[in-house]
């Protein structure tokens, strides 16, 4: 296994904050690998995210190390992607899906416009938007909230990155939908044999995508371990309370059922 | 007897795609009992959430409710009667005033529905407190210095308040982290059996839904496709699209081999 990214005492403070966000946290994250990570609100998981992907606030403390295993630290956008949990955050509404493709591609890539629409239109498939060349053309509102999370994933595999983060990529949307965007990105990671950071409150989602998982709690990582293990033989007290309060359609029923 | 009867309801929204909401919807609830109404996103759910709490009036179709012609009553008879049906939302922060307190919020519908006098306002504030199993010392708080979790239990004493027969839900637990989820529908449960509450629980989450329903109405494309008693309904569903919702449910048993 290849090391991707090693995470040494990683402690992070928010400007005006006095109590750390991330604390001491320590990761290795190796090279086509799928981590979970999981936590409820403020545990700190976000924070991960951003920190390896260079999204911090402007005077945001970070202390520790990060240290990408092998070549130079590698540039957001190009080498990291993200996807966030609402698309509109990566889609200007003014511009044509095609015209956020190719600015990418060109950007990162040395393509003609005609190799990178051409290459814009791909992605578009791959990521199962239906008529690629038309849609192209169409800007993000004329897509469904599903598509546009399709669309902003092909924007964030556009320039090969090595590392994709997906930050609650999937907690807005609809369950069915919620369903194809989890098996989207897991075809995804497979064939390009990219490494997937994937952040969520979902137990169940993290089990079913996931290699390993890690456990956040109030700003500290409490348990990381094979997804199977993790949740079938939780260590910690915090992830048996996490996965006690999963509902899934075994889960013991609050009411009689009806006569 | 049954609490409400729905006939017909129906409901297209104006414009280009004349999108049919509700199409000749019909169902009961009866006193006590909990309907969970299940549908993927657009399928007109909220709109149906609308209709009866009168926020959205229907095109077509009859609601009786306590007795009354509950979709025929205006003006001030309206106002007089709202109090036992009342909602809670998915966002606990958009259903307050941004600067307002605990008491203030809680007060509001002692006064609108005459309650009782204002000396006796501070004890029941504490009462109401108490039953949704908060300190009564969070009455003078700001609602924005409360958790999504204490907020949402403040907007249950809220609709408690009037002593309705009657809640609608929509998405009530759908933005709580798990652990906070749970201990609210352990609450709804514990309302429903000490004041003999009905619920019309609106939903995109299965599990959740099939934990606190009694019975379960399934929607689609602003109709209803399916309806039963909630782990009947689920053992054996009959439409494509129940059997699609239950196959997305995540469960926490994974496929991996521990590695």
């Amino acid at each position: 296994m290849t090391l991707l990214l090693g995470l040494t005492g990683l402690s992070v403070h928010y400007p005006g904050a006095s109590a750390p966000a991330l604390a001491d946290l320590g990761l290795a994250l190796f090279e086509g690998e799928k981590l979970a990570i999981i936590g409820e609100s403020g545990s700190g998981k976000s924070t991960l995210a951003r920190v390896i992907a260079g999204l911090l606030p402007p005077g945001s403390r970070i202390e520790g190390r990060i240290d990408w295993g092998g070549g130079p630290t590698p540039r957001p956008g190009r080498d990291i992607g993200y996807v966030f949990q609402d698309p509109g955050g990566s889609l200007n509404p003014l511009l044509s899906v095609g015209r956020h493709l190719t600015e990418v591609l060109r950007t990162h890539l040395p393509l003609t416009a005609r190799d990178a629409r051409a290459r814009a239109a791909e992605l578009l498939d791959t990521v199962q938007i239906p008529d690629p060349a038309r849609a192209l053309n169409a800007y993000p509102h004329q897509f469904s909230g599903g598509q546009r999370q399709r669309i902003a994933i092909a924007l964030a595999i556009a320039a090969r990155p090595r590392l994709l983060i997906a930050d609650e990529a999937t907690s807005a949307l609809d369950v069915l939908v919620q369903a194809e965007i989890t098996a989207l990105l897991r075809a995804l990671c497979d064939a390009k044999g990219m490494t997937l950071l994937f952040i969520t409150h979902d137990m169940a989602l993290a089990g079913q995508l996931a290699d390993r998982i890690a456990v956040m709690h109030a700003a500290r990582m409490v348990e990381i371990g094979p997804a199977a293990r993790v949740l079938r033989a939780p260590r910690e007290s915090y992830t048996r309370s996490l996965l006690a309060a999963h509902l899934d359609l075994a889960s013991p029923r609050l009411v009689g059922e009806a006569r | 007897m049954t609490l409400l009867v729905a006939r017909g309801l129906t409901k297209t929204y104006p414009g280009a795609r004349r999108i049919r909401a509700l199409d000749d919807v019909s169902f009961e609830i009866a006193p006590g009992e909990t309907l969970g109404l299940i549908g993927p996103s657009g399928c007109g759910k909220s709109t149906l959430a609308r209709v009866l709490t009168r926020l959205t009036e229907p095109d077509a179709g009859t609601i009786r409710f306590g007795g009354q012609d509950w979709g025929a009553l205006k003006g001030r008879a309206l106002r007089r009667a709202r109090g036992a049906m009342q909602m809670v939302f998915q966002d606990p922060g958009a259903a307050f005033h941004p600067r307002a307190t605990v008491a203030g919020a809680l007060c509001e519908p002692l006064r609108l529905h005459a309650i009782a006098p204002r000396s006796d306002w501070p004890d029941h504030v504490e009462l109401l407190l108490t039953q949704v199993g908060l300190s009564p010392e969070l009455a003078p708080r700001p609602l924005s210095a409360l958790s999504g979790g204490q907020r949402q239990r403040v907007a249950i004493a809220r609709a408690i308040a009037p002593r309705p027969k009657l809640i609608v839900l929509d998405e009530a637990v759908s933005a709580l982290d798990a652990s906070v989820r749970a201990r609210v529908l352990d609450l709804l449960a514990q309302l429903q059996r000490d004041m003999g509450l009905a619920y019309l629980f609106v939903s995109h989450d299965l599990a959740v839904t099939r934990a606190l329903s009694h019975r379960i109405a399934v929607m689609e494309a602003g109709r209803i496709v399916e309806t039963g008693p909630a782990e009947a309904l689920l053992a054996a569903p009959r439409t494509e699209i129940l059997r699609r919702l239950i196959a997305a449910v995540p469960t926490i048993h994974t496929e991996k081999v521990p590695s």
